[in-house]
């Protein structure tokens, strides 16, 4: 270690992607001296690979691609003159106390040990691949996750097959389907599990606009052809999402793209024993997007999986607030944390506690969709009215502090039919 | 004049042999192989034991018997010479009936009856203290001390490197179609890519070897596929610190629960019988993995959730008429030496199976054989970045900077290290760029996220350092490309 050349700063992000250079471009704004870290030749992240629109509404109130996006955050963290480093890979974080950490990494020019008094880790999410859902059966070539597919097209352009199945509704299955379907391909069906579709709205009209046929509780079981993917077996589901003995068919096509969800990456996290919240997969995290380890901090993908890239971005400017707070005070300042716990109807939510010292967005799913809602608090008396809700889309809700501070222990977030 | 050795099949077999030969001035060797790289075939997918050598009958399979304990020993000289990934952890074949205590007992007869050295029986107490988090059900075990376990492609791997520095030539994508012999003797091997001459072929064609023993005219043998099928679970998830096995049943060894090389939880293999004709059926199945599921759960109660599962595989067994494997210089066809029926445990016999040849060469086939003044028994590593200090890093930047950067983020692979592998598929003499062939030499892809992120980066290397467009680059060879062209190729209308 000693040998090691050494850095100083005050904050590292690591990852650069929308949450981690959200995060820098804040801290630098906050006078804090920042360096961001990424893995990729480039910054953005995922974003260069994502070549579709939906990107910035809320952020820019404009509808840009991914690398637009990620162009405008690059562009500003060059202006402000923050740190930053490429093809860094972080190979360990270490916690010698609440004020002084130490991020070990690796680039071409070597490795190197930076001294820190925060992190924001923003390292976002891995998918998950056809073997964590149980498929068996061949593994020739023509089988790739989506993310995966996405970069080989739009980054190293390459057309992958003429014939696709697509496994999961969700925003990105959907968006692979176009992008198949634009290049010419046949997009022979989109597969879901769940008795309805996973994607934001304007996402299932892909469906139609392209005539992609939707196959709801069904799940792929199986894929053969030895050397590239021939067929793929398919089978019906209960509601309990049993298989339903008898209905196998068979799909011919030459491309299977697992589409199936996104898993936070939390490898660093856990190495030193921040708290982990098994249903977002993400660390367990405050309102300032803090972990369960003083001093380190959170956003984006690796906290909880989110739809829209503006909320990435809002949770790596936040944690740069929390990472300026923890600084200026040498701790986050707090009377109390109060726990938000998951009532009816809610599958996951972050921030997990609250200080009632500012006011706080609360991000959220549910575990089913209904129609004509209400989200309630009932600890300090909040209700909201909605038309529907779904799994696929995140709840985000304000609380502000005068309601926190009505609690007494925890509060509740429930969703429940009127 | 040198006498030309052909030896049909790169798997651990045929690269042992090849590399035992390598040793001989006067015999100028061809490894010749059908797939576009080494280790491909049986070799590839197994359970990656050095066996103990205790349960081999040997009264019934002989040969068996007497290489895989030979085998053994001298896998403790290979791993070292040639850098070979191992570890030497032990076995417990686990009871857990009073009945169980008499197999143990009779395997522990057979063990010293084959001269393997340390077993004991165990019980209860010293049981748990080997493995404590074993099933509360196990009542004693017999304890194999000697068992171990290799990384098997990485194996092949590293003896074919040093066979070729050694001047053996290889032969990849090259299939074996006839052999040619005249008035009882060995001429050479045909093969798509031509003809070969050879005063001796050697058959170590895996589950193939019958079909190319029919093609030199003997037919005494057929070879069925058995096939096994595995999980391999996610990092971190933790396994047993010793190789554990059920009291076998007179089918099989049963299932084991390991913790493989690379840390990882594993348990596999089951058994099924396929017909001859089944040898490629490499296809992973639901009821077989539930089998393995079920056996593994008797040994090691605590498996991980089924979404801990990063991969499931199968491999196939070559059983041959008889059992026993078949090691001998034919009689008919002099020159012609089968190497075949290479089951389980060949993997562990393969050193002692190539001194074996060696020996039938010079014993059988009457050539001297005259040694080289210099030999190289060593083979030096790749380069991996998981196993290097930051301080390391710091040294090997210095030569290549792209040694560091991390390619692989779950088993954290610089593109240093993709580079290296590259140059040495070349080598010898990978002609295809594959990932796979990366993905043997240096662990990118095998982890967590299963290559969803370093594939495309390894594809694009490949791409650049074999000068073709990326989607030419194959996972495993030829009909395996990654794509179908550039983006726009069915756009334009112009696909093949
Ligand atoms: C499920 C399973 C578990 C096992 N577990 C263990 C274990 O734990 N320990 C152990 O010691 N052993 C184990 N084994 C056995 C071990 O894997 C084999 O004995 C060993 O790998 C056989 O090696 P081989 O070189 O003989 O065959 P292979 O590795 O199959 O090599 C033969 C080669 O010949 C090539 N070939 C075939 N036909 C032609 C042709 N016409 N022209 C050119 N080339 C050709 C093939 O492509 C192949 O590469 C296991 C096997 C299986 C399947």
């Amino acid at each position: 270690m000693n040998d090691l050349p050494m850095l100083n700063y005050d904050v590292v992000v690591i990852g650069g992607g929308p949450a981690g250079m959200a995060a820098a471009v804040r801290a630098k704004e906050l006078g804090l001296k920042v360096l961001l870290l990424d893995d990729n030749d480039y910054l953005g992240g995922i974003l260069p690979q994502c070549i579709h629109p939906g990107f910035g509404l809320h952020y820019f109130k404009e509808e840009l691609t991914g690398p637009e996006f990620a162009a405008r955050f690059a562009k500003r963290l060059v202006e402000l003159g923050v740190d930053y480093r490429t093809a860094a890979r972080v190979l360990e974080i270490k916690n010698y106390s609440d004020l002084e950490k130490v991020v070990v990494f690796s680039s071409p020019s070597g490795a190197y040990q930076v001294w820190t008094k925060t992190i924001i880790y923003a390292a976002g999410a891995r998918e998950r691949h056809a073997f964590e859902i149980g498929i068996v059966g061949d593994r020739g070539a023509g089988i790739y996750t989506a993310g995966e597919a996405q970069t080989l097209m739009d980054i190293y352009g390459v057309m992958l097959g003429k014939e696709i199945v697509i496994v999961g509704s969700g925003d990105v299955g959907l968006i692979m389907a176009r992008r198949f379907a634009l290049e010419g391909a046949k997009v022979k069906a989109v597969i879901e599990l769940m008795p309805y579709p996973g994607g934001l709205a304007r996402n299932i009209m892909i469906l139609r606009d392209f005539d992609i046929p939707l196959y709801l509780s069904h799940k792929v079981v199986e894929v053969r052809g030895k050397e590239r993917v021939e067929r793929v077996k398919i089978v019906k589901v209960d509601e309990n999402l049993r298989e339903i003995p008898g209905t196998e068919f068979w799909i011919e096509a030459d491309t299977l793209i697992i589409s199936a969800g996104l898993v936070p990456s939390v490898k660093l996290l856990t190495a030193i024993g921040v708290e982990i919240d098994p249903t977002t997969g993400g660390p367990v995290v405050n309102d300032l997007f803090e972990t369960s380890v003083p001093g380190i901090f959170a956003a984006g993908n690796s906290v909880i999986i989110n739809d829209l890239v503006d909320y990435v971005a809002e949770q790596g400017e936040l944690a740069a607030e929390g990472a300026k707070l923890f600084i200026d005070n040498e701790g986050i300042p707090t009377r109390r944390w109060i726990k938000l716990e998951k009532g009816e109807n809610v599958r996951l939510l972050v921030p997990h506690y609250l200080s009632g010292e500012r006011d706080v967005w609360i991000y959220a799913r549910v575990s089913k969709p209904m129609e004509n809602v209400e989200v309630r608090f009932p600890e300090i008396g909040k209700k909201l009215r909605l038309p529907v809700v779904k799994p696929a889309e995140m709840l985000r809700m304000k609380l502000r502090k005068e309601e926190i501070a009505k609690a007494r222990d925890g509060i509740t977030m429930e969703v429940v039919p009127l | 004049m040198k006498t030309k050795v052909a030896i049909i099949g790169a798997g651990i077999s045929g690269a042992s042999i090849a590399r035992v030969l390598s040793r001989y001035e006067n015999l100028e060797v061809h490894l010749i192989e059908k797939a576009p790289d080494v280790g491909w075939g049986v070799s590839k997918a197994n359970t990656a034991l050095i066996h103990g050598g205790y349960d081999d009958d040997p009264k019934k399979y002989p040969m068996r018997a007497k290489l895989c304990i030979r085998g053994n020993r001298l896998w403790h000289q290979w791993v070292k010479e040639l850098e070979i990934p191992h570890v030497w952890n032990g076995a417990l074949i686990v009871a857990t009936k009073e009945e169980d205590f008499d197999e143990l007992e009779k395997l522990l007869e057979r063990g010293r009856e084959n001269g393997v050295p340390e077993m004991r029986i165990v019980d209860k107490e010293e049981l748990f203290h080997l493995e404590p988090n074993l099933t509360k059900e196990a009542i004693g075990a017999l304890w194999v001390p000697i068992v171990g376990q290799i990384g098997p492609i990485p194996a092949v791997i590293a003896i074919v490197e040093n066979a070729v520095a050694n001047g053996v030539k290889t032969h990849l994508e090259t299939e074996v179609t006839g052999i040619k012999v005249e008035n009882g003797e060995v001429k050479g091997v045909e093969t798509k890519n031509g003809f070969i001459e050879a005063d001796i072929v050697i058959n170590a064609a895996g589950l193939y070897a019958d079909e190319i023993a029919r093609m030199a005219g003997i037919d005494y043998f057929e070879i069925h596929p058995r096939k096994g099928e595995y999980f391999l679970f996610d990092e971190g998830i933790p396994g047993p610190r010793r190789v554990l096995f059920p009291t076998p049943t007179p089918i099989s060894k049963g299932i084991v629960v390991t913790t493989e090389i690379s840390g990882h939880l594993m348990i596999g293999p089951n058994a099924q019988d396929l017909p001859p004709e089944e040898k490629e059926n490499l296809a992973t199945t639901r009821e077989g993995l539930e089998q393995v599921w079920e056996g593994a759960k008797k040994l090691w109660p605590q498996l991980p959730p089924r979404s801990k599962v990063i991969r499931t595989f199968a491999g196939l067994r070559p059983e041959p008429t008889g059992g026993d494997f078949i090691i001998k210089a034919e009689e008919e066809v002099w020159g012609f030496i089968n190497v075949a029926g290479i089951r389980s445990p060949g993997l562990t016999s393969a050193p002692a199976i190539a001194y074996e040849v060696a020996e039938i060469i010079r014993h059988d086939l009457g050539i001297e054989l005259v040694e080289k003044r210099k030999w190289n028994p060593y083979r030096k590593e790749i380069t991996h970045f998981f196993m290097l200090s930051p301080a390391q890093i710091n040294e090997v930047v210095k030569r290549d900077p792209a040694y560091g950067k991390v390619i692989c983020r779950c088993n954290r692979v610089s593109e240093g290290d993709v580079l290296e592998a590259i140059e040495r598929m070349k080598f010898i003499g990978v002609k295809t760029p594959s990932v796979d062939s990366v993905k043997f030499r240096t662990k990118a892809t095998t982890g967590t996220c299963q290559g969803s992120f370093c594939r495309p980066r390894i594809i694009q290397l490949l791409a650049r350092e074999y000068g073709v467009g990326p989607w030419e680059v194959t996972l495993k060879g030829k009909g395996s490309e990654v794509g179908i062209g550039d983006v726009k190729v069915l756009f334009r209308g112009e696909d093949a």
